[in-house]
């Protein structure tokens, strides 16, 4: 158990988790206290004792999953296919690495055709019968995904398979379709509607979920523990580089950026309030000293006015840095009551303020969807050209700069060969308080293919390389 | 009195506090499901989480940082596990600029005057009127070097006692002789250097009081730390405690929560509130329904008289749900208008 333990923990370590050594001990002592045959038990255990952050919650399973599945009741993938009634197995079609269990095959009837599997799966659904579901998640993993000892392809791959052969969107319709069937007069009220299907989708993400599990248990019984924990090592949503980032780790940063937003406020908020002290406060002074006789022993201070920054940015959101850019404006937004003014524009070959949409809607996701539907920001072919999309900028907007303004440039500068005008960036300059360029492009990058940046950096205060949230977070706070 | 050690402050000539843990006491849970059975009878459902980390703070005698959304029962677990385990709940709710004094304890400074006065006035009544004009206790020492050297020493010994200290809330937990489950309410709130204060309290549980010395926990009490996540505690907080995440409840265990605190709610009700405020969760709101309003509006509902919701009561009554206008919008939106691919 021990040696689990200790490789369960350097896991987490690798997947970039702080354990510290107080905490592994912890956990070892954690783990005297659980039944140990109590498989949840002990994932709870382990995570309260190692896991400290909600946000790593998710590399903590995928690592625990990886590390305990052999050792899981379910494991007993032989033992509860006799088990589990009316379910013919099937494990004919299992690679030949699998062949102990492929004997299993003869017990029930050999040929379940797809149909029949796909006809169970939909009962299964309607009923909630969990058992059942999770048995032919099994099945439906054998079938169809077809898995290969020792072929180094993720995970994700063989879920693609599987769920493009059950065609779950098909099943969630058909679901839809006999709940509606079933309700008294044929019809569903909205919300009915509605409610039925969030049943049935949550659901359909349990199978899917039991799915994964599967093709993981497999995975880990083909190439190992080790092997396996590498290969589904994911970045912690803080480490996710925006540029590569793919849906699904766009989803969990857009959930992450909110949290990180409040923080932010708040940090900033104290920081302002703790500030260096200001003038005398003669009111408060006297009120205090009356305690000491009227004495002034303890001086007030006035709290300062702070200096908030004016903002403008102007961020590039064509394609790869689009969600680099929304994260961007989404977080200045977030936090606006700490600057005096935020203005943002965007552009791709044409450029657009785009403040009134952020003014009118109430939440920033609203208004960032209006960009990308209302925004004007097409000139001429829709790719990106920096040089005409900045001249237009000091043509339209250049006078409303002030020395009380900072602005913050947005986009990795691939120019597509087009002219830089990098004088508008310097005239910014002369204008402005400061000029910060965020590229979101690895440094080793710049100034390679048709990247420009360069020739801008020599007229901006600072260039940074903001990759992920954790870097941006360091530059807004910076900032503020 | 008997949690301190017995030397009083004479410098450096006290014995060093011996080293080891306090005694952890008799366990309050016999396993992670009486832990959950208990707290069910006391009306607060915990899942497999947070049975098992409840149970894994009282045997470990670790403090467990819970966190999560507000409105998810934080607070309430930690008053639910004080209820079922007949201690004493001690809370220390947190703010901006709370410090020592009010966390750890205080010197009853006032009282120290008055005991000062007091010794004065004796000193004067045994013969020497003329010294009540001056005001600092040394400026005797004038008088009679030895007499009032020893008197001043007494005094000191006196004032620094038992008597003048003010327990505040982490010391009272420490002292007490009873169960105590201490509640530190809203930790995220104070500043990260007031966090220190805490760690001497939440790994030793121990509180050093330089003129008294070391008092120890008489029996180690349960020890909650919430938190509402709007900063990143410190490490040093975080090794010490047992990392508890309490999210939104899973539409089970919600319909059940409402059905126990709910009374007079008909089955069929709860159900479709449970379902209706997963369905609220899964849109992209400002704030969430929380486990609170869910409550709130159940209440409502079975005030209201209703009995199977539609989606009419369901849009009049959202906005105990909903505190924002975009939010209600949105939700009154989606919940009448059948999905688009539906």
């Amino acid at each position: 158990m021990l040696d689990v333990l200790t490789g369960f923990v350097g896991e987490l370590r690798a997947a970039g988790l702080p354990v510290s050594l107080t905490e592994s001990l912890d956990a070892a002592e954690a783990v005297h206290h659980v039944p140990l045959e109590d498989r949840e038990a002990l994932k709870y255990a382990l995570a309260a004792t190692l896991v400290k952050s909600s946000t790593h919650w998710k590399a903590f399973e995928t690592a625990f999953e990886v590390y305990f599945a052999m050792r899981g009741p379910q494991f007993d993938i032989d033992a509860d296919e006799g088990g589990t009634v009316d379910r013919p197995d099937d494990d004919a079609d299992l690679p030949q690495g699998e062949g102990q269990r492929g004997r299993q095959g003869g017990g029930g009837g050999e040929g379940l055709t797809p149909e029949e599997l796909a006809e169970m799966l939909f009962r299964a659904l309607m009923n909630a019968n969990e058992a059942q579901m999770a048995a032919l998640a099994r099945q439906a993993v054998g079938r169809f995904a077809g898995m290969e000892p020792g072929r180094p392809v993720g995970g994700t791959y063989y879920l693609y398979r599987t769920l493009r052969n059950l065609d779950l969107d098909g099943v969630l319709e058909r679901l839809m379709e006999s709940a509606r069937q079933e309700a008294p007069d044929g019809t569903l009220t909205p919300l009915e509607e509605r409610l039925a299907r969030d049943e049935f989708q949550s659901r359909l993400d349990a199978l899917r979920k039991e799915i994964e599990d599967e093709i993981r248990r497999r995975l880990v019984a083909d190439r190992g523990t080790e092997a396996l924990a590498r290969s589904l090592r994911k970045p912690l949503p803080e480490d996710i580089d925006f540029m590569h980032a793919t849906r699904e780790e766009l989803a969990s940063l857009r959930r992450a950026i909110t949290p990180l937003t409040r923080k932010l406020a708040v940090r900033l908020a104290r920081k302002r309030r703790h500030g260096r002290k200001g003038p005398l406060d003669f009111r408060s002074t006297m009120r205090h000293s009356l305690s000491t006789g009227g004495v002034p022993v303890d001086p007030k201070f006035r709290y300062p006015r702070p200096a908030k920054p004016e903002i403008m940015v102007i961020a590039d959101i064509s394609g790869s840095v689009a969600a680099f850019a929304r994260f961007t404006l989404h977080l200045v937004h977030a936090i606006s009551s700490q600057f005096s003014k935020v203005r943002s524009f965007v552009f791709i070959d044409g450029i657009d303020e785009i403040t009134r949409f952020f003014e009118t809607a109430d939440d920033v996701a609203d208004a960032v969807h209006r960009i990308n539907t209302e925004a004007d920001v097409v000139w001429v072919d829709g790719h990106s050209d920096y040089g005409h999309a900045l001249s237009v900028f000091w043509e339209r907007w250049g006078e409303e700069i002030t020395p009380r303004t900072s602005v913050l440039l947005l986009g990795d500068a691939r120019n597509n060969y087009h002219a830089t005008q990098s004088w508008v960036v310097q005239e910014i300059r002369h204008r402005a308080r400061h000029v910060y360029w965020l590229n979101p492009e690895p440094r080793a990058y710049w100034d390679t293919g048709d990247s420009v940046v360069g020739e801008y950096a020599t007229y901006c205060d600072e260039v940074f390389e903001c990759r992920n949230l954790r870097q941006l977070e360091r530059f807004v706070s910076e900032l503020a | 009195m008997s949690g301190t050690d017995e030397t009083p402050s004479a410098g450096g000539a006290r014995t060093p506090a011996p080293l080891g843990f306090p005694e952890p006491g008799p366990p309050r849970f016999d396993s992670v499901g009486d832990v959950r059975s208990r707290l069910a009878e006391g009306g607060y459902l915990a899942d497999d989480g947070i049975a098992g980390v409840v149970y894994l703070a009282d045997r470990l005698a670790k403090p467990v940082l819970v966190e999560g959304p507000a409105g998810t029962g934080k607070t309430e677990l930690a008053k639910s596990v004080a209820r079922v385990t007949d201690s004493r709940l001690i809370r220390l709710q947190c703010y901006e600029g709370l410090d020592e004094s009010k966390a750890l304890y205080e010197w009853n400074y006032k009282k120290q005057l008055l005991r000062i006065q007091a010794q004065r006035v004796v000193a004067d009544g045994d013969g020497e009127p003329g010294a009540s004009g001056s005001d600092l206790p040394g400026a005797e020492a004038g008088h009679g070097e030895t007499r009032s050297g020893v008197a001043w020493r007494d005094l000191e010994e006196d004032i620094f006692s038992e008597e003048f200290l003010l327990a505040r809330p982490l010391l009272e937990a420490i002292r007490s002789q009873e169960s105590v489950v201490l509640l530190v309410d809203e930790v995220d709130r104070v500043e990260l250097e007031t966090e220190a204060l805490l760690l001497e309290v939440l790994s030793e549980y121990q509180v050093s009081i330089p003129e008294l010395g070391t008092v120890r926990a008489e029996r180690i009490p349960l020890v909650f730390l919430t938190s509402n996540n709007t900063r990143e505690l410190s490490e040093a907080l975080k090794r010490r405690c047992l990392y508890l995440h309490l999210d939104y409840p899973s539409l089970e265990r919600e319909r059940d929560i409402v059905l126990t605190r709910v009374p007079g709610i008909g089955a069929e009700l709860a159900d479709q509130v449970a379902r209706i405020v997963r369905s609220l969760r899964t849109l992209d709101l400002k704030k969430y329904p929380s486990v609170s309003e869910t409550l709130d509006w159940a209440r409502t509902l079975v005030v209201l008289g209703v009995e199977s919701i539609d989606a009419e009561q369901a849009k009049a009554t959202l906005h105990v749900l909903l505190k924002y206008r975009s939010d209600l919008e949105r939700a009154s939106k989606e919940l009448t208008v059948a999905d688009a691919q539906g």
